[in-house]
């Protein structure tokens, strides 16, 4: 392994508001035509990125309705038919329309054919469709969201939500319904990229960590996404037509409900976390400047949580009619999931011992997700025990927990890629002050906000609930802590939103490889060109090997960065 | 091209095969074996089932990894069902042990 | 909607990129630019569809467990609802289903070895019509159970036949449900498979399939076939399931 050098390289002073001297994928052509049209899997990496914000935020106005009306005991600011309303909105829209294709469709779309060295992903076509269906189940979704509203929770429980609910659950469920096969084709596209385009020489094992945790994120997208399509589709027949599957009075079992929403929903909540623990992998070994340690563990441990995840979705159902005895076997099998997880957060420590540490904006974002998912899988494993998942089930200590996991890890992990990828993706730097400082408002904002909740939970406080007691004075206290500290998370996603677009126009121009690190993707200019890479890379190096940075060079004729950094020249394509 | 072409004479066995199990299994359901009914009808379609995947769909002459994808889906689908099922099979036991332990104190009462 | 993509990598901007191509390898004008060559395209096409197909075990699997889970719980009602279903139909669906597959195999056969572009279309066709019979005689048992009110649709399901013990009109709904549902989405990918080999069959017309070149054929083969397979498992676990029971079909008048 080779030594760190010293700090990365300073990106290039470039006049500001300059257009790029290399023709790249997003100065080759012009028009909302070859946006909407394109077949390029950075483009439409970036149709994501746009929409995906939007949902994110329209989710986040509602977390914000939510806490301002957790303020005070009384149920004073919405009728509490408003509130279930709004968790729902939010849960919905987070959990479908921003958690779930996040990092897939955004950084998985751009960045698995550049790491593999293709020029595209294997069906760009059907690339673009699932952007459109995702568009579609997202506007249908909004409609039924705007029109009515639903009531249900995210979860869609029966026979609520097939019997009593008079909310806009048939329109709500058929958004999500044509949501799903946006998954399916995204991670069908993967799965046959990773398969058969990787370049020459890019062995199963010489793949960077972040195809390895998508490569697992889409057998999750293939296998589980089917199950909860039909079902909520079954959903929806029965309210429309009573058919009974879910119906006591006509011999149905709700709870067949139950099983058949988490056998694809607790997998869901890895399609989120593994493509972080991706990102988080890269990060590590960059600011590091160390190969993971025990590569092979941590690409397998994604395979092992994706397929562990199938089989403990009935810790969710422990205090539902099913049969203890079953309970038992899955409360069993989910501290298993903490085996391959544990692996990970191991792997991740070690690498940084002993490492070169250089604390850059998506480094920051890479150690909070470690100390977060920390805190947030011990309290799962608290869930998964039986006895304690009675007293706790349904309270804000179950709220706390998966907050942790999809906020404190999804979305630290999508932020830190976001910055770690930004250069590559637009060719500008963001401002790394702003960024620093926006993560630390973040992280506090988050922390404040959630970790009262363990404490309201274990105190009993329900979820779901818009009022609570008054003569439980700490309750308001940690309420108000919960509240101010979303109002802070708020504040902070916002900064990053404003320097990300301000950057666009008027960040510095981008080296090819500005941190430096080792993907192939860091080979090709900063934005790539259409096709990827000038030639065909050919791979004669592990991953994460490190070297001097006069040896990093730039693959491809033509494509040369912006301007050369110090040391590092760009070269005809001919590896060492 | 690298693909293995079946000769005809495979598909028109396969055919004959598969047309007989049909015939098989109606033959079949209108015995009464007890449980054993279902047994045999399952396993007259899984055999079917693995006809026409190995030899009208070339999976017996594809890669292993093709191969890998099959098993995966079947996979998946035992996994879905046999732990669904595991809820379903045991509430009866549960149901068991609570009238067990009910019933002495509602007769003591 | 799958289906049709990965047969149709083939449309690609071949031509724009054909300079991108490498000279060793011939510029066939059904290679999209993304790939080095068709060998790579088949493969991934090939893997492609058969992920589409698992997650399609997953989709209609969903239905196959809430079969297993309310037969076991109301086995006389499934029993009786199913002795009343036709089972001649049945078998004779089933029979046409199966000479289907065979014809679409010879189809990929015949582009395999470069037959003759009428061998090719007289396959597919044949294909083709064995399918829609088998979808005319679906609406021909779906007409009767109309007729017959076993449509499971609040207000409008009503079961004639005397009931036994065990046995409820709710739980025979459930049967008739749990039939529409999985006989319906079966019907629904046999109406897509013709829909998407009309055009498959318009371009073999057309001479588009060689040895070299026929992976839309092969694929659309993969998923034909897969959509046997399901069929094969409804057959007997719809229409067979009662028929030992006392009485079984002759009793239920067929």
């Amino acid at each position: 392994m080779s030594t760190a050098v010293g700090a990365p390289a300073t990106p290039i002073d470039a006049p500001r508001g300059v257009r790029f001297p290399h023709v790249n994928y997003l100065n080759a052509n012009y028009g909302i035509k070859s946006w909407l049209l394109t077949l390029d899997h950075k483009r439409i990496a970036l149709l994501y990125l746009a929409s995906v914000t939007f949902f994110f935020f329209l989710g986040g106005v509602y977390a914000i309705a939510i806490r301002l009306e957790l303020m005070t005991p009384a149920g004073d600011l919405v009728e509490s038919q408003t509130y279930n309303k709004l968790f729902t909105h939010h849960g919905v829209l987070m959990v479908f329309f921003f958690l779930i294709p996040s990092i897939p469709a955004i950084l998985g779309n751009f960045l698995i054919p550049l790491m593999i060295g293709a020029k595209d992903l294997a069906f760009p076509r059907l690339n673009l469709l699932s952007w459109y269906i995702y568009m579609a189940g997202g506007i249908i979704t909004l409609w039924a969201l705007l029109s009515g509203g639903v009531d249900t929770g995210w979860t869609f429980y029966t026979p609520f939500s097939t019997t009593f609910s008079n909310g806009y659950v048939v329109a709500a469920g058929l958004g999500i319904f044509v949501n799903g096969f946006s998954s399916i084709l995204t991670g069908l596209n993967f799965i046959v990229t990773i398969h058969t385009m990787r370049a020459p020489g890019m062995t199963w094992f010489r793949l960077p960590l972040f195809i390895w945790a998508h490569y697992a994120t889409s057998i999750i997208f293939i296998l589980g996404t089917p199950v909860i399509a039909i079902t909520i589709l079954l959903v929806a027949l029965e309210r429309l037509a009573r058919i009974g599957i879910f119906d006591p009075a006509l011999g149905g079992d709700p709870v067949l409900f139950q099983h058949l929403f988490w056998f694809y929903s607790h997998p869901a909540v890895y399609i989120m976390l593994l493509p972080s623990m991706g990102i988080v992998s890269e990060v590590i070994a960059t600011f590091s400047r160390k190969n993971i340690f025990g590569y092979t563990f941590v690409a397998f441990s994604s395979i092992a949580i994706a397929v562990f995840g199938f089989l403990v979705w009935g810790h969710h159902m422990f205090t539902s009619s099913q049969s203890i005895y079953a309970g038992m076997v899955f409360s069993f099998i989910s501290y298993a999931v903490a085996i391959p997880s544990a692996v990970k957060v191991f792997n991740w420590t070690a690498t940084l011992y002993k490492g070169s540490i250089s604390y850059d904006t998506p480094m920051l974002y890479a150690l909070a997700f470690i100390g977060l998912f920390l805190i947030g899988g011990m309290t799962g494993l608290f869930l998964a025990a039986l006895g304690l998942d009675v007293h706790v089930h349904d309270t804000y200590f179950v709220v706390a927990h998966f907050h942790y996991i999809m906020v404190g890890g999804a979305l630290m992990g999508y932020l830190g890629g976001m910055h770690y990828w930004w250069p590559k993706i637009t060719g500008r730097m963001y401002p790394e002050g702003w960024a620093r400082f926006a993560a630390l408002v973040i992280f506090v904002g988050f922390n404040l906000t959630f970790f009262p909740q363990f404490l309201l939970g274990y105190m009993g406080m329900p979820r779901r609930y818009h009022a609570y007691p008054v003569d439980a004075p700490v309750w308001q206290v940690l309420h108000v802590m919960s509240t101010s500290g979303a109002s802070i998370m708020g504040v902070g996603m916002l900064i990053p939103m404003v320097y990300f677009i301000w950057s666009m126009r008027y960040g510095k121009f981008a080296t090819a490889n500005p941190w430096p690190a080792t993907g192939l993707e860091w080979r090709t200019a900063s934005p790539p060109p259409t096709e990827n890479f000038g030639t065909t890379p050919v791979v004669t190096w592990e991953a994460y090997e490190f070297r001097p940075m006069e040896e990093t060079e730039v693959i491809g004729p033509g494509d040369t960065p912006a301007q050369p950094i110090d040391g590092m020249q760009p070269t005809d394509g001919k590896n060492p | 091209m690298s693909e293995h072409i079946v000769p005809r004479k495979v598909y028109f066995v396969v055919f004959g095969a598969l047309m007989v199990l049909t015939a098989l299994t109606v033959f079949a359901a209108n015995i009464d074996f007890g449980v054993l009914n279902d047994v045999i009808a399952m396993t007259i379609a899984v055999t079917k089932a693995v006809l026409v995947i190995l030899f009208f769909m070339h999976v017996r002459y594809g890669s292993r990894l093709i191969m890998l994808v099959v098993v995966a889906g079947f996979f998946w689908l035992a996994i879905l069902m046999v732990l669904t099922l595991s809820d379903y099979n045991s509430r009866k036991w549960v149901e068991q042990r609570v009238r067990q332990s009910t019933i002495p104190s509602e007769a003591g009462r | 909607m799958a289906t049709h993509e990965i047969a149709a990598t083939h449309h690609g901007p071949a031509a724009a990129h054909a300079a991108h191509v490498p000279a060793e390898h011939s510029a066939h004008a059904a290679l999209a630019h993304h790939f080095d060559n068709l060998e790579q395209q088949r493969e991934a096409g090939s893997l492609g569809m058969w992920i589409f197909l698992a997650q399609e075990v997953m989709f209609f699997g969903r239905l196959f467990l809430a079969y297993v889970i309310y037969r076991t719980r109301f086995p006389e009602a499934f029993a009786a609802a199913s002795n009343h279903l036709n089972w001649k139909l049945g078998a004779f669906n089933t029979a046409v289903l199966i000479c289907s597959s065979l014809t679409m195999a010879l189809a990929v056969w015949a582009a395999q070895v470069g037959r003759t572009r009428r061998t090719q279309v007289f396959f597919m066709a044949l294909t083709g019509l064995l399918g829609a019979t088998f979808l005319g005689v679906k609406a021909v048992e779906y007409y009767d159970k109309y007729r017959d009110h076993l449509i499971p649709v609040r207000g409008w399901f009503h079961w004639e036949q005397p009931l036994s013990a065990n046995v409820s009109e709710q739980n025979i709904q459930m049967f008739y449900w749990i039939y529409f549902a999985m006989t319906g989405l079966h019907a629904l990918h046999m109406i897509i498979g013709i829909a998407i080999l009309l055009p498959i069959m318009y371009r073999a017309w057309k001479g588009a399939y060689s040895p070299e070149y026929h992976a839309p054929v092969e694929l659309f083969g993969l998923y034909w076939h897969f959509v046997d397979i399901v069929w094969i498992f409804l057959f007997p676990l719809l229409y067979l399931l009662g028929a030992h029971y006392a009485g079984g079909h002759a009793a239920a008048g067929h």
